[in-house]
C-alpha cells in the first residue's frame, strides 16, 4: 500500500506550458494528448506562462517533467529566462525540464542556440520536426509511468 | 465618398471594384518597419499598411520591450511602446495618410498602453476583441478583458472629437485559428462588433478566417453580412476575410492554391479586405519580398473573380450564429456583463480552448465532405439547430490529422493554380 504522503513517482504529472509570450494554444492541445496516451497526467498551465506560475506550480505539483513549447519565435529568449528562474530553486534543481517548438524568430534555432539553452538548465531541446517528435515520444516512454492497473 | 479613416479607404476601393489586401507585417527595427510599409505601399496591388507589434508588447512585458529596443535585440514584432513617439512618427512620416492608412495589429487582452501610442503618433485604426483577444490567448481573466476593452474603445472613441474616424476590426471570426465551426466564429465577430459600437466606435470591420470547406465558407461571410445588417445598420461597416490561420501548406503550390482560394472567397462573398498569408508561413516570420508577392497573387485572382454572394440567412450557419448571439444578447442589457454570463454558462463556449474562464464541454470534427461540424455543443443554445455528432474521445493522432487537413489537402494536390 502506498502512503497518500508520499505519492509514488508515477503519480507525479508532465506540466506542459507555453513560453512566456507565446500566445497559441494548439501546440499545447495536442502535447497534452500525446503526452496522456503514454500514460502520465498532464497538468497544462495553457499559453503565456511567466516564470512565477510555472516555478509556483512546479513547486506545487512536484512533476515528473515539465515541458515548454513555444512557436512565436520568442521561444529561445523567453525560454533562456525560464529556465534560468527555475534552476534558481534549489528544489527544482533536478526536475527534468525540455522545450520544443518552433524556437527562433527565423525559423529553427541553430546548434548553438541548442547547447546554451541546454547550458541554462534544459535536459532536451527539441525543434520541430518528425525527428524532433520521434525523439519526445522516446523521451516520454523513458519516464516512469503512471500505475496503469 | 469622404473620409479620410480606414474604414472610408475600404468602402472606396470596394465602390471601385478593388479588393484591400494586407499583410501581417512586424519588425523591431524602425528602419525595417518603414521599409515594409513602403513595400506594402508600391506592392501592385490596393493595400493598406499594417504594424504588427511584437509578443512583449502584447503580454504588456514592456521591460523586456525595451530590454530588446536597447539593446538591438530582434523581436517578433514591431514594440510601439517602446519606441519614442518621435520615431514612430518617422517611421510613418510621409507614408500613412488617406491613400495609405496603416493599422496597428496586436492580440492584447489589456491593450490600453497600445491604444495610448498609436492614438499619440496619428494612427486611428486597430482591431481585436474583448473575447478573441482573451480567451485562447493568455491568462488574463474574461471580466478583465472587457473591462479593459471598454475603457480601451472609449479611449479610442475620443479620437472622433479631432474629426478623425477611429476604425476596430473585430478578430472573433478567427478564433482558434483553425477547428472552430463557422457557426461560433460569425456570432463572436458578430457580439464583438456590437461592442464596439455600444461603446463608441463606428467604423467597424468584421472578421472570418478561411476554414476547411469553401461552400460553409461562403455561407460563413453571407451570414456574417446579413447579422451585420440587422445588427449594424447605423454604423460603417465591412468585412475582412483572413487566408487560412491554421497549419499552412508546406509546398509553394499548395501555399499559392490555399491563398488564391481566400482572394476568391473574399470577392466572391462581396466583402472588401483580404489579410494574406505567404509561401513561408509554414516555417517562419515571412519576409517583406514574400509578403509582396502573396499580396500581389491575391490581388491578381481577385482581379479575375466575380462578386456572386450566396443568400445570407437561409443556411444553418447563419441560424446557427443567429441563435448564439440571440441568447447572449439577451442574458444582459451591458453586453459586457451578457458575454461574461454567456462564457460562464457555457452558452458560448470555444472547443479546446484551455482558458479558465471557457466551460471546455464543445468539440468539433471536419466531416467527410470537409465542413467543420460540432460533434458535442455543451451548453450552447443550439439543439434543434445543429446536428451533432455523438462525441467520441480524440487522439493525438488524430488532433493532428484534423490540424493538418488543408495542409495535406493543398500540398498533395498536383501543382495548379
Amino acid at each position: 500500500m502506498s502512503n497518500p504522503l508520499t505519492p509514488a513517482p508515477g503519480d507525479q504529472p508532465v506540466l506542459v506550458a507555453g513560453g512566456i509570450s507565446d500566445s497559441h494554444t494548439w501546440n499545447l492541445v495536442y502535447l497534452q494528448l500525446l503526452v496522456e496516451e503514454h500514460g502520465h497526467r498532464v497538468v497544462n498551465l495553457g499559453p503565456c506562462v511567466p516564470e512565477d506560475l510555472l516555478i509556483g506550480e512546479a513547486l506545487l505539483h512536484d512533476p515528473a517533467l515539465i515541458v515548454v513549447s513555444s512557436v512565436n519565435g520568442h521561444g529561445y529568449h523567453d525560454g533562456m529566462r525560464t529556465v534560468t528562474r527555475l534552476r534558481e530553486h534549489p528544489a527544482l534543481a533536478d526536475v527534468p525540464v525540455v522545450i520544443g517548438g518552433k524556437l527562433g524568430i527565423a525559423g529553427p534555432c541553430g546548434d548553438e542556440e541548442s547547447a546554451a539553452l541546454r547550458a541554462a538548465g534544459y535536459d532536451e531541446v527539441f525543434e520541430e520536426s518528425a525527428d524532433g517528435i520521434a525523439a519526445f515520444r522516446r523521451m516520454l516512454d523513458a519516464l516512469p509511468q503512471r500505475a496503469l492497473v | 465618398m469622404t473620409g479620410a479613416g480606414f474604414g472610408a479607404f475600404v468602402r472606396r476601393a470596394h465602390h471601385a471594384g478593388r479588393l484591400v489586401v494586407q499583410p501581417r507585417m512586424g519588425m523591431s527595427s524602425p528602419q525595417r518597419m518603414r521599409a515594409g510599409l513602403l513595400a506594402t505601399r508600391d506592392a501592385d496591388a490596393t493595400t493598406v499598411g499594417t504594424l504588427t507589434l511584437d509578443s512583449y508588447t502584447r503580454v504588456g512585458d514592456l521591460e523586456s520591450a525595451q530590454l530588446a529596443v536597447l539593446e538591438g535585440v530582434d523581436l517578433n514584432g514591431y514594440p510601439l511602446v517602446s519606441h519614442e513617439t518621435a520615431t514612430t512618427r518617422r517611421v510613418l512620416d510621409g507614408i500613412h495618410g488617406p491613400q495609405f492608412p496603416v493599422q496597428v495589429r496586436h492580440g492584447s487582452a489589456a491593450p490600453q498602453h497600445i491604444f495610448r501610442a498609436l492614438t499619440a503618433v496619428g494612427l486611428d485604426a486597430s482591431e481585436g476583441g474583448p473575447v478573441s483577444y482573451c480567451l485562447p490567448y493568455g491568462r488574463v481573466p474574461l471580466r478583465d478583458s472587457v473591462a479593459h476593452w471598454t475603457e480601451s474603445c472609449e479611449h479610442f472613441a475620443t479620437l472622433r472629437r479631432t474629426g478623425a474616424e477611429p476604425h476596430l476590426e473585430t478578430f472573433g471570426g478567427c478564433v482558434l485559428g483553425q477547428l472552430c465551426p463557422p457557426g461560433l466564429l460569425v456570432a463572436v465577430s458578430v457580439l464583438e462588433a456590437l461592442f464596439f459600437r455600444r461603446h463608441g466606435i463606428r467604423s467597424i470591420s468584421v472578421s472570418y478566417a478561411q476554414q476547411t470547406n469553401r461552400r460553409q465558407d461562403s455561407e460563413a461571410v453571407a451570414a456574417l453580412r446579413s447579422l451585420c445588417t440587422r445588427f449594424l445598420s447605423d454604423t460603417e461597416w465591412h468585412v475582412v476575410v483572413y487566408a487560412y490561420m491554421g497549419l499552412f501548406p508546406e509546398t509553394e503550390h499548395g501555399a499559392r492554391r490555399l491563398l488564391a482560394q481566400a482572394a476568391e472567397l473574399a470577392v466572391q462573398s462581396g466583402s472588401e479586405r483580404l489579410i494574406v498569408k505567404t509561401v513561408a508561413e509554414s516555417r517562419r516570420i515571412p519576409s517583406v519580398a514574400e509578403n509582396v508577392s502573396a499580396l500581389e497573387h491575391a490581388a491578381a485572382v481577385a482581379a479575375r473573380t466575380v462578386r456572386d454572394p450566396l443568400e445570407g440567412t437561409g443556411t444553418e450557419t447563419y441560424a446557427e450564429a443567429y441563435a448564439l448571439v440571440d441568447a447572449v444578447l439577451n442574458l444582459d442589457d451591458d453586453l459586457g456583463t451578457a458575454l461574461l454570463r454567456a462564457f460562464s454558462e457555457g452558452r458560448l463556449d470555444v472547443p479546446y480552448c484551455l482558458h479558465p474562464d471557457n466551460a471546455g464541454l464543445s468539440r468539433s470534427y471536419i466531416a467527410e465532405d470537409g465542413r467543420l461540424c460540432w460533434s458535442d455543443v455543451g451548453k450552447m443554445p443550439l439543439s434543434g439547430v445543429v446536428d451533432a455528432r455523438p462525441a467520441h474521445t480524440v487522439t493525438s493522432s488524430e488532433l493532428l490529422a484534423s490540424l493538418s487537413y488543408v495542409r495535406r489537402s493543398f500540398d498533395d494536390h498536383n501543382a495548379r493554380s
